[in-house]
């Protein structure tokens, strides 16, 4: 029996008890964490908040330490945009790719497609910043700039939504560079919810005589719908708090981007760009924009918790 | 500006990594549990062949020993996070014998710029006359130069020259180092030399072509530094005076951001430390004087700023005597030029 004393019934319960505390303990120590960030950032963010009244800081358009005024709509308006613009152009690429790997693609294919979107996640977003710093901004700026100056600018919504004058940085590059890098986050979420979807689902269309094409839009696709908009909103939250990548694209100007190629500065780009020499009321502005974000943040989560409730076909996160 | 809440940040930080070690260990721990349990799961039915002793023993000394091992890794980094950082710097040789002892305790009082340098001057100051402290402070070049006429500090620091009045009021400055700003542009840049009244107007957004300094028709891309930033702040004091820099500036968080965006833009306009420039970029000249070492030390290149001492006459102090010729001498020379000062 000696093999067994592990299992034994005394010795068993001293195990359980010990998995059980320790399993206490990495909860306990999670929510801990989580709670001690939240009061962090809010202790020393509130009194500028305060300061200047909560209805000016967040609505209010001026960001002018050296005159003390701080107020962030420009930066909120910025992460909006940015973070619409690269779902407007990652969620029909991730979620055809999604189609393509799932449905549509063969095994020998899949091998190919699947390692490399990995490795796109795999790329630290400093990275991403320089790729954009070093050719994206520059091609903006010598050939999409010109061509919507010549040949969009005069048309009556969409040449004003476009713009025509830029240096390269800005929301488009900001949005492409982000759209790059939440792309793995929505192909391989919605690949697995693509994938949960009983094949009897599948057999029972294209047994009622539905193309291939058919049976993927209208059944597989809808059935999986509700993970599909886990994997964006999981992506969202991820373009939301990306920092470095858009810093480094964004052109940072702390105006209300009125553009596709305009300047902006999202939230994020906003605390770490002026973090390192901030004294006094300006550093206490950046931990309020932390707030905010913060702020924004968890409701993004209590969506996707909420959407989560309603039994989503996530296989994994 | 770290200080009042590094206790804080330190808790908070202590309490984290402890966290996360903890929770390291714990996952760790139910890692090795629930290999055990599969390993039951999956072999028990067969457990009385020989097979699942020696595959049980293995995997028992095996996942043992990497638990330890990690656990004395996470062990050892949470002693070295909690020990304080000491001051890795070896002891200087001694050059100068004569040094005599001093004791005591002064205020240096002044310009946010010159602070960061007097801080770290101030921290060598102690290491070489270990009974001497230079406490350093903040308030900006008129509370300096302030504190040093009535008294309430031995040393006022200051970023800019004195006027007469303070002159005459009996203070005495002694520049340090010199802060010289290089307007930078990309070097395919056919304009060469600006006036300091029209690089305030394209900083300002009043000139937004560069056609109109003498250059090709091209919109002209602003690149600035971040507010806050020491040269950004001199930059401003210096060139712009009260008119701010445009908001439809390029915003970018570090020297490297600026020549990085001003060696790829063939319109882009900068301005960066005069330390830190290189042959990435051009410097223009600035009311046709070309930024250089002699040219910053004469003042005839205009955009630049000294870095003083402020004392009521001669310092009377032993410690401020000696902290003012530590800051004049070799080694504290050293000290402002690794800081892209250009020393006098």
């Amino acid at each position: 029996m000696s093999e067994y004393s592990f299992t034994g019934k005394p010795v068993r319960k001293v195990v359980e008890k010990v998995i059980e505390s320790s399993l206490l303990l990495c909860a306990l120590s999670c929510i801990l964490t989580i709670f001690l960030i939240i009061l962090f950032i809010i202790t020393q963010g509130m009194p500028i908040i305060l300061k200047e009244g909560p209805v000016d800081f967040v609505l209010g358009t001026t960001w002018d330490p050296y005159n003390d005024i701080y107020n962030i709509l420009p930066m909120i308006i910025g992460t909006f945009v940015v973070t619409l613009l690269s779902l407007a152009i990652a969620v029909p690429l991730g979620l055809g790719c999604a189609m393509l790997i799932a449905e549509v693609a063969p095994y020998q294919v899949r091998g190919i497609i699947r390692p490399a979107i990995e490795t796109l996640a795999a790329i630290p977003s400093i990275i991403y910043g320089l790729f954009g710093l070093i050719v994206l901004v520059p091609f903006i700026r010598d050939y999409i700039v010109p061509f919507a100056r010549d040949y969009i600018a005069w048309m009556p919504l969409v040449g004003d939504l476009v713009g025509a004058k830029g240096n390269g940085f800005g929301v488009l590059a900001a949005g492409v560079i982000l759209a790059v890098m939440i792309l793995p986050t929505i192909i391989s979420i919605s690949e697995d919810s693509l994938r949960a979807v009983p094949r009897e689902l599948r057999e029972g269309s294209l047994a009622i005589g539905a193309t291939k094409w058919q049976m993927i839009t209208g059944i597989v696709t809808p059935a999986a719908l509700s993970g599909i908009i886990a994997g964006v909103v999981l992506g969202m939250g991820r373009a939301i708090g990306e920092t470095m990548a858009v810093l480094m694209v964004a052109g940072n100007s702390p105006i209300i981007p009125t553009s596709l190629l305009s300047m902006t500065r999202p939230m994020t780009s906003a605390i770490v760009l002026e973090w390192n020499y901030a004294t006094g009321d300006h550093q206490t502005a950046l931990f309020a924009i932390g707030i905010v974000l913060l702020f924004v943040i968890m409701i993004l989560n209590l969506i996707i918790y909420l959407g989560k409730r309603k039994k989503l076909n996530v296989a994994r996160m | 500006m770290l200080e009042s809440f590094y206790p804080v940040t330190a808790i908070i930080f202590m309490t984290v990594l402890s966290m996360v070690f903890i929770l390291f260990t714990a996952c760790f721990y139910i890692f090795y549990i629930s290999l055990l349990s599969v390993h039951r799961l999956y072999l028990t039915p067969h457990s009385l062949t020989n097979r699942y002793k020696v595959n049980k023993q293995m995997l028992n000394k095996k996942s043992l020993v990497a638990f330890l091992t990690i656990a004395i890794i996470g062990i050892a980094a949470m002693a070295l996070g909690c020990t304080s950082p000491t001051p890795t710097a070896t002891p200087l040789p001694n050059a100068s014998p004569t040094a005599a002892p001093v004791s005591g305790t002064i205020k240096v009082v002044g310009s946010t710029s010159v602070q960061p340098y007097a801080t770290d001057l101030s921290d060598k100051f102690t290491e070489k006359y270990p009974n001497a402290i230079a406490q350093v402070s903040g308030g900006g070049s008129g509370a300096g130069i302030k504190a040093a006429q009535d008294g309430t500090a031995q040393i006022g620091m200051s970023s800019r020259e004195l006027t007469q009045a303070e002159k005459d009021s009996g203070l005495k400055e002694t520049v340090i180092a010199y802060d010289g700003i290089a307007i930078v542009v990309n070097n395919a840049n056919a304009v060469s030399d600006l006036t300091t009244a029209q690089i305030k107007d394209i900083f300002a957004g009043n000139i937004t072509n560069w056609k109109d300094v003498g250059g090709s028709d091209a919109a002209i891309t602003v690149v600035t530094r971040e507010a806050g930033s020491g040269t950004r702040t001199a930059f401003q004091e210096i060139v712009m005076g009260k008119v701010n820099i445009t908001t439809g500036a390029v915003v970018q968080s570090s020297t490297g951001g600026i020549t990085q965006t001003v060696a790829g833009d063939r319109n882009a306009i900068g301005y960066i430390s005069y330390g830190s420039l290189d042959n990435s970029v051009k410097a223009l000249k600035v009311n046709g004087v070309v930024p250089s070492t002699s040219t910053i030390k004469d003042k005839t290149y205009k955009i630049q700023r000294p870095f003083l001492y402020v004392t009521k006459g001669e310092p009377t102090d032993a410690v401020a005597r000696a902290f003012i010729a530590f800051t004049l001498s070799p080694e504290g020379q050293a000290i402002l030029a690794s800081g892209k000062l250009v020393t006098v």
